[in-house]
């Protein structure tokens, strides 16, 4: 069992007043809060967060993590003293409403285990809204799990198989919580865009009681793609053409999710007109589209021969293209 | 163990409907709670009356940011309901700004 330094986690001094604990702790819940953070760890911080206020908001805790003593680190191994509890009220767990099923063995070690608790962020809201209290512990939805998959373009565009895995706790015959290793193949469908929820019913933590397991939730993420631009079910994709082939319009192959395709483009276009080619970018009804933003890439003048060409086009074309900056 | 699990996908996107009852059950809070994002502007569901409501897939994701920001920041239901707002805003923002920096 690792040393939790609670007041580090906190960033508070040791001395620091019941107030300046709860600012603390409220600054860093709106910092770490899963729905708001973009931090990667988010959720586990404010997790630990959580327990830390847990104990340190309550003076009968913190008075008993207190006399454990200042000279452990944070991380370090760590065994409670033999009698350390003794004169506090609160062993044998049932404190208070928060989260503690989540807490670590740290906590759990010190101020015991709450033993209708269930486990995760998100999952205490059931408890808290959905059951009258006599219920409480008995018959509840199992906890939903929550999982990101990271796809690439092209298995949007033509669906694709993950496989998942979870580590799933279970109740065994004798009443142990065990863990499992299960994988999930999910079907991904084709046109599915970025950002979408997947859910897998019945997937997620087994339920108590009578109660429904809870469900599994796929958040779907589109890998950077090294040619296009994603836009919902659109597709950009930013075309090079030459000035001749701009100036005099042309036909060009154009690559999309489905293949090559040959494409018109109109005599006298400009960089950064847009062309669209319906129904190319991600399926679904309807599909998507894919839009093709031109760019005109000019030769290199390298030889005497190519440099002269530029000169006959200056005279035979004046042209002022900043006419609208007024010089 | 593997397991097939084809079947039982569903996709919660514009085009996935559930019924009031289907949205309490999932996110095991009760009808009233629901009806009062409603009043709040936060879920928009079709239909004319609780009981013909239909609710679309990003809906729960909604819920679900309200209920967690009320429990753990002790926001009340207009304050949720305006931060997530706000959050959704910063996402589209952000979606747009990496959109346009990987422009060239």
């Amino acid at each position: 069992m690792k040393y939790k330094d609670y007041y580090e986690i906190m960033g508070v001094k040791r001395d620091a007043t019941q107030d300046e604990i709860k600012r603390a702790y409220r600054k860093l819940a709106r910092k770490y809060h899963p729905d708001v953070s973009k931090e990667a760890d988010a959720e586990a911080r404010f997790k630990e967060v959580g327990e830390a206020y847990e104990v340190l908001k309550d003076p009968e805790k913190r008075a008993a993590y207190d006399q454990l003593g200042s000279r452990w680190q944070g991380g370090e191994d760590f065994t409670p003293p033999p009698g350390w509890d003794a004169g506090f009220e609160f062993s044998g767990g049932g404190f208070t409403d928060a989260d503690a099923a989540s807490f670590s063995d740290f906590f759990e070690n010190l101020f015991g285990q709450r033993g209708t608790g269930r486990a995760g962020y998100g999952a205490s809201h059931g408890g808290a809204h959905g059951f009258g209290g006599q219920q409480r512990g008995f018959h509840m939805k199992g906890e939903d799990h929550r999982a990101k998959v990271l796809i690439d373009l092209e298995d949007a565009y033509n669906g694709t198989e993950r496989a998942i895995s979870l580590r799933v706790p279970e109740v065994d015959a004798s009443g142990h919580v065990i863990t499992r290793d299960k994988t999930l193949n999910v079907k991904i469908p084709k046109g599915i865009t970025s950002g979408k929820r997947i859910r897998l019913k019945g997937q997620g933590a087994p339920g108590m009681g009578d109660a429904p397991a809870g469900d599994l939730y796929l958040e779907v993420e589109f890998k950077p793609h090294p040619l296009y631009r994603v836009e919902g079910k659109d597709i950009y994709l930013d075309l090079p053409i030459t000035p001749w082939e701009a100036a005099l319009g042309s036909s060009v192959s154009v690559p999309t999710l489905g293949g090559t395709v040959e494409m018109k483009i109109p005599a006298g276009s400009q960089t950064g007109r847009k062309l669209r080619l319906k129904g190319k970018g991600l399926p679904g009804k309807p599909a998507g589209d894919q839009y093709l933003v031109l760019q005109i890439m000019t030769p290199k003048a390298e030889t005497e021969a190519q440099k002269e060409l530029y000169k006959r086009m200056a005279e035979e074309m004046p042209f002022n293209p900043r006419s609208r900056l007024g010089v | 163990m593997k397991m097939k699990s084809t079947e039982m996908i569903e996709i919660l996107d514009e085009n996935f409907e559930m019924s009031l009852a289907e949205l309490c059950q999932t996110c095991a809070i009760r009808a009233e709670t629901i009806m009062s994002m409603v009043d709040e502007g936060l879920l928009e569901p079709r239909g004319p009356v609780p009981s013909q409501w239909r609710f679309t897939g990003p809906s729960l994701r909604r819920v679900e940011r309200v209920l967690h920001l009320q429990q753990d920041l002790r926001v009340n239901l207009p304050g949720a309901v305006l931060a997530v707002e706000l959050l959704e805003e910063i996402e589209r923002l952000q979606e747009r700004l990496r959109l346009l920096e990987n422009r060239f």
